[in-house]
Parts: C-alpha cells; sequence; structure tokens
C-alpha cells in the first residue's frame, strides 16, 4: 500500500484532514506533512485579533499522520471491513513551539507496539527550521464494530 | 507462584488504571476488570503488557480475550508459567 492510498483511506472530509503528504511508510515509522492554511476557520475565534493554531488541532494532526494513517498501513490486509474505525484512547503531548497560520509542520511516529488492536507511537511535530513543536505518546484502538 | 502472590502483584498493575480504589484494596478473584474496576478495553491491553513484563510470559490473542476477571487472569498466569502452585 503506497503513501497516496493510505490517505485515500483516511475518514475524515476537507474540513478535517491534517494530512497533505506521507513522506515515508513502513512497519514501525511513518513521516508526513500537512501546512495550516491562513484560511482555516478557526483562526478568527483562536484567538482574537492573534491567529494561532490551537493545540487541540495539533494533537489532531499528529494523530491522523502518527497514528492513523500507519494504523492504516498496518491493517491493510483488513481494509475491505467497512465498520472498521480508530478511536484516539490516549494522549501525552508537550507543546513547546507555537503554530501560526501558514505554517507547515513535519509529523514523524514510532510504533511503541501495536497489540491486542491498540496501537501506541511516540509521535513529534517539527516547524520548518526544524524546531521541535510538539512530542509525547498517543494511542488509539481499532474498533471493528463501528461506534461503541 | 501462588493465587495470593498474583492478587497482590495485580493489585500494583491495575492501580494506575483505575479510580475504584475501594474495590481494588478488596481485589479477590471475582473481581471484574470492566464492571468492578471501570477499565476500558485500551487500559486492559495495558494491563495485558503490563502482566506479560512481570510474569516473563506471552500473551495470545484467545487467553488475552478471556482476561476479564482476576480468576480469568490468575488461570492464564498460571497455565503460561506452568505452574498450578496454590490450587
Amino acid at each position: 500500500m503506497n503513501a497516496q492510498e493510505i490517505i485515500n483511506q483516511l475518514p475524515y472530509g476537507k474540513e478535517f484532514l491534517f494530512v497533505d503528504e506521507l513522506l515515508q511508510v513502513n512497519e514501525e515509522f511513518v513521516k508526513g506533512t500537512y501546512t495550516f492554511s491562513k484560511d482555516l476557520n478557526f483562526y478568527d475565534s483562536h484567538f482574537k485579533n492573534k491567529p494561532i493554531t490551537p493545540a487541540v488541532i495539533l494533537t489532531e494532526t499528529m494523530a491522523q499522520i502518527g497514528l492513523v494513517c500507519l494504523g492504516i498501513f498496518l491493517l491493510k490486509d483488513q481494509l475491505n471491513d467497512k465498520n472498521l474505525a480508530f478511536a484516539m484512547t490516549s494522549s501525552a503531548l508537550d507543546f513547546m513551539q507555537p503554530v501560526y497560520p501558514g505554517e507547515q509542520v513535519w509529523v514523524s511516529s514510532e510504533k511503541k507496539y501495536f497489540r491486542f488492536n491498540k496501537l501506541s507511537c511516540s509521535v513529534k511535530m517539527e516547524n520548518v527550521k526544524g524546531e521541535i513543536v510538539s512530542k509525547g505518546t498517543i494511542s488509539g484502538m481499532l474498533l471493528s464494530q463501528g461506534h461503541e | 507462584m501462588t493465587k495470593e502472590a498474583i492478587i497482590a502483584a495485580l493489585k500494583t498493575i491495575i492501580k494506575p488504571y483505575s479510580e475504584e480504589t475501594i474495590v481494588l484494596e478488596t481485589l479477590s478473584e471475582n473481581t471484574d476488570f470492566i464492571k468492578d474496576l471501570k477499565i476500558n478495553s485500551a487500559n486492559l491491553v495495558d494491563i495485558v503488557l503490563d502482566v506479560e513484563e512481570k510474569f516473563g510470559i506471552e500473551i495470545d490473542n484467545d487467553s488475552m480475550a478471556k482476561m476479564l476477571t482476576v480468576q480469568a487472569t490468575i488461570d492464564v498466569i498460571q497455565s503460561k508459567l506452568g505452574n498450578n502452585a496454590g490450587e
């Protein structure tokens, strides 16, 4: 399964898709990138007259690239099952740098374990200067019966 | 390994994953991880991984599926250790 096929499998609509491109993916590791367009609607309100990407959106971006894209790659043989879904079950992240409108970020994620349908990864996000924006651990469960 | 020793080890393993402190203190063979300790499926995976590490065993999918109570977990641990002491 190649990078574009993984992106095509993502369950997000365009307003909530935070993956532009996957640069590398294998059984242990994934790296991808996303550019936060200045037009994203939350910049009007976060914050008033001072747009900064919300940490919750950075978390979502790290989860979409680091956990869901890697999960789709790992589950490539089971993807015919329409009821497959991923649920984030925990995130423990530190945030070191702000991300402003228009910035590009790179997310890399290393698999810690994938056992009993739970995927846990060490994930980090870097900016164009190579500074670490955020790092930590994100985990999710594969749900084979849709929403619980 | 005896049942009592396994229960004592399980108490330590489970503690970070349950807010049910009273149930945890009085943990017995009959305690159910989901009903009594309110542990979700994601944390149950972590408990099983911690059990593997603590007891030096490998737990397969079939055994994992059974491990919903303390009794079932003791049975899995004892059978993997090839040791039925305390039975």
